[in-house]
């Protein structure tokens, strides 16, 4: 009797905990997006934040789909450039019409255009879920893409269409002509479209929807159709989509076919999944990645894809829950204390795995570079692609790295058992 | 105008063998494994690219045989050690790995040979004329692409139906228990089911590389219709596949050839009205049309039948 008093009060403390700890999260990141372009004001941290804004909501709205209903598509981005034209024309048409709507409304109207082919094309797409329809949904992003380049006056051919978002009507005084002002823009709707998703998941649909995803049939027997579920998902992550594809025409000014093709698609999916679809905050962490990763490595390396090829298969084989996946395993262990006998295998691993990655590097960049012969800057040192002696360094990393990597990862994955084991007996595993 | 219905013809029949050569490899591993492989449109492309450089090192004839067999030992390499591992996490996770490794596989290509097209040329022996139709000379090449496309899917259709193995492979298929108990490797079938569906595309891009344009962004061109051929056709159907391949490559070969628009049948719009989705319409030829039919084939084939023309159940 007593027992059950105490947990039920332990129980309840920690619901209140968990709902300051909640709301202070959303808190700090609101906090965080106001304040850190006043630390970092240059224009070209503006601009990368900006980019990761349009990128968080568009792989957020990407989630509905792959994390939250299962459902795997590969013409994301046809909603996303949708949005973007559709905000483009209803920006020119504010303009030429000379009617009171300020850009701040302009997103939404970027979301109707990734809703309304959403709507359209939805019912048929979404009648097989699976593989079926990851195919189906490739194939509907060629046609949009091709077609693009068919409809001239819709989508301005190779050159797309061009907007001025400063002609539009002013609000609060802001002519959105400097990059601040077009950050915090994003930042509004980056706000608003996020909780706007979370609440989602938290509504019956979002519960049915990962219901949809983990067992249709059953879903069936208690009277849903697993269809319209589907149908409902696939419509809010167009609406999501076209949003972030409005924000991206008011960024750029422009919409052309790039934003609807397979590469921006791709990016998406990239994106979702290196950073976790288990987890709300997941996709969060991808775009921030991804699209850093995107920004930095261009600079450094003609190939940088190629880098995130590699990354994206890696996360596949050893960690399909993503980063925040590979985060969230730590939480046990970290409430019952035992983390700390994992460290220091951690801390073993770390150099074999450094090593093993530096002679990756080494050796795509000696490929990359053979023919120029522009030597490679790793930590300092100078290689030239095109002496023997960089290609033994390369292998040496390589190989040896990986030996001695597998050796250390074993010892992680025993420290870890031990640690979980005794998590677990102390009640702070699943 | 029976001309061109009839080097249509030829040149559709010969696309659709080769969409065929690489379905048939892509749905023998998905009816399989019940993996969808990605990545096979980038096997083809590797075929192309190995086809090419070792045509330079050591001649057509021995690449031929060698660029096929390197790229189903890449294959059987992709199986065991990343698809193996990956099953446990689903099909959707090996769907994602094997869209990773394509997009590697494209990003490796251009590094190593560029992003321009290469001269990888006919073989002087087949570099005649076969024989002149309508004062058309239609190349030898042509000829032997078919009869290898027809050569490989009669070979394929034997073995799976008619003999010892072909019984052990669809047996594995449905239940991979029992054939396990009864002494076979299933992991080992299934390896080198794929790594035979993967030197399949090897060998459709050496033979198909003369004729194509071998560049790195040739997988990336064709893999989505080689998806839209396999939807159409119904997944996990040989017959389907032949019948959508045929299809397919017929369709797109004649709309590629005719160059009619609405305007040219029925007279142009009236230019006073200004441009207009109305007038993109109107004005587009079918030529220029031509590579969306096969994604508006497969939007019909959904609404109308969605299992696919042959297809047997609803995934």
């Amino acid at each position: 009797m007593t027992t059950a008093a105490t947990s039920t009060s332990k129980v309840a403390t920690d619901l209140a905990g968990g709902s300051l700890r909640f709301y202070g999260v959303w808190l700090l990141g609101i906090i965080a997006l106001i304040v850190l372009p006043m630390i970092f004001s240059s224009g070209g941290s503006l601009t990368s934040f900006s980019l990761i804004g349009i990128a968080i909501v568009f792989a957020l709205s990407y989630n509905i789909l792959l994390g939250q209903t299962g459902l795997l598509s590969f013409g994301h981005a046809v909603h996303y450039g949708l949005g973007g034209f559709a905000a483009c024309h209803m920006m020119n048409a504010v303009v030429s019409h000379g009617w009171p709507i300020p850009l701040p409304f302009i997103p939404l109207f970027g979301g109707l255009g990734g809703l309304v082919f959403a709507v359209i094309i939805g019912w048929v797409m979404t009648k097989r879920a699976g593989t079926v329809f990851a195919m189906i949904s490739l194939g509907i992003g060629e046609l949009v893409a091709s077609s693009s380049l068919i409809l001239r006056s819709v989508f301005g051919g190779e050159s797309g269409i061009t907007t001025d978002r400063t002609a539009l009507p002013k609000m609060f005084g802001w002519s959105f002509g400097p990059q601040l002002q077009v950050y915090y823009l994003i930042a509004f709707w980056l706000v608003l479209s996020a909780i706007a998703m979370y609440a989602l998941t938290r509504t019956p649909l979002g519960r049915i929807s990962n219901a949809v995803r983990d067992n249709p049939e059953r879903v069936q027997f208690i009277g849903y159709d697993p269809h319209v579920v589907r149908y409902l998902a696939f419509c809010f992550a167009g609406f999501f989509a076209g949003v972030a594809g409005g924000l991206a025409a008011i960024n750029f000014e422009i919409a052309n076919a790039a934003y609807l093709g397979a590469i921006q698609s791709g990016l998406v999916l990239f994106s979702t999944f290196i950073g976790g679809t288990a987890y709300f905050f997941g996709p969060i962490l991808g775009a921030i990645l991804v699209t850093y990763l995107q920004l930095g490595l261009t600079n450094l390396t003609s190939v940088w894809q190629l880098y995130f090829g590699i990354i994206f298969i890696g996360i596949v084989m050893f960690s399909p829950g993503g980063i925040a996946g590979l985060l969230m395993m730590h939480r046990p262990l970290i409430r019952a204390g035992t983390l700390w006998t994992v460290i220091p295998s951690y801390l073993v691993a770390i150099v074999p795995t450094v090593a093993l990655a530096c002679g990756v590097i080494l050796t795509i960049e000696t490929v990359a570079r053979f023919s120029g012969g522009d030597p490679i800057n790793l930590f300092g040192i100078a290689f030239k692609p095109t002496s023997p002696a960089t290609w033994m360094v390369a292998a040496v990393l390589v190989i040896g790295g990986a030996f001695v990597a597998r050796l250390t990862w074993r010892r992680i994955a025993d420290a870890w058992d031990k640690a979980a084991t005794i998590a677990r007996d102390r009640g702070y595993l699943a | 105008m029976l001309e061109l219905v009839v080097i249509s013809t030829l040149n559709g029949v010969l696309f659709g063998m080769l969409l065929f050569l690489l379905s048939s490899g892509l749905t023998v591993i998905f009816s399989m494994m019940g993996v969808l492989n990605f990545a096979h449109a980038s096997f083809y492309m590797l075929g192309a690219f190995f086809g090419f450089q070792l045509t330079k090192w050591i001649g057509f004839w021995p690449a031929l045989v060698l660029a096929p067999l390197l790229v189903g030992v890449m294959g059987m390499t992709v199986e065991r050690y990343g698809l193996r591992n990956t099953h446990k996490h689903g099909h959707v996770a090996e769907l994602l790995l094997t869209f990773g490794l394509a997009f590697a596989i494209e990003e490796i290509v251009s590094m190593i040979w560029g992003k321009s097209p290469l001269d990888y040329r006919v073989p002087a022996l087949l570099d005649f004329p076969a024989f002149t139709i309508f004062s058309t000379n239609y190349p030898a090449y042509k000829i032997f692409m078919l009869a290898v496309s027809v050569i490989i899917f009669v070979a394929l259709l034997i073995v799976l139906k008619r003999t010892r193995v072909g019984l052990i492979v669809q047996a594995a298929l449905t239940h991979p228990h029992m054939v396990g108990h009864l002494g076979h490797n299933v992991g080992r079938v299934f390896m080198v089911v794929f790594g035979v569906g993967s030197a399949l595309a090897g060998l459709a891009g050496v033979i198909a590389g003369p004729a194509l344009v071998t560049q790195s962004d040739m997988a990336a061109a064709l893999g989505p219709i080689l998806f839209v051929v396999i939807v159409f056709g119904g997944l996990g159907s040989l017959p389907g596949a032949f019948i959508a391949s045929l299809v397919i490559g017929l369709v797109q070969t004649f709309a590629v050839a005719l160059n009619g628009s609405l305007a040219s049948a029925f007279g142009p719009l009236d230019p006073s009205a200004g441009p207009s989705v109305l007038t993109d319409i109107w004005d587009v030829t079918i030529a220029q049309v031509a590579p969306i039919v096969p994604y508006v084939l497969l939007v019909i084939i959904l609404i109308v039948r969605p299992m696919g023309l042959m297809g047997t159940r609803e995934s």
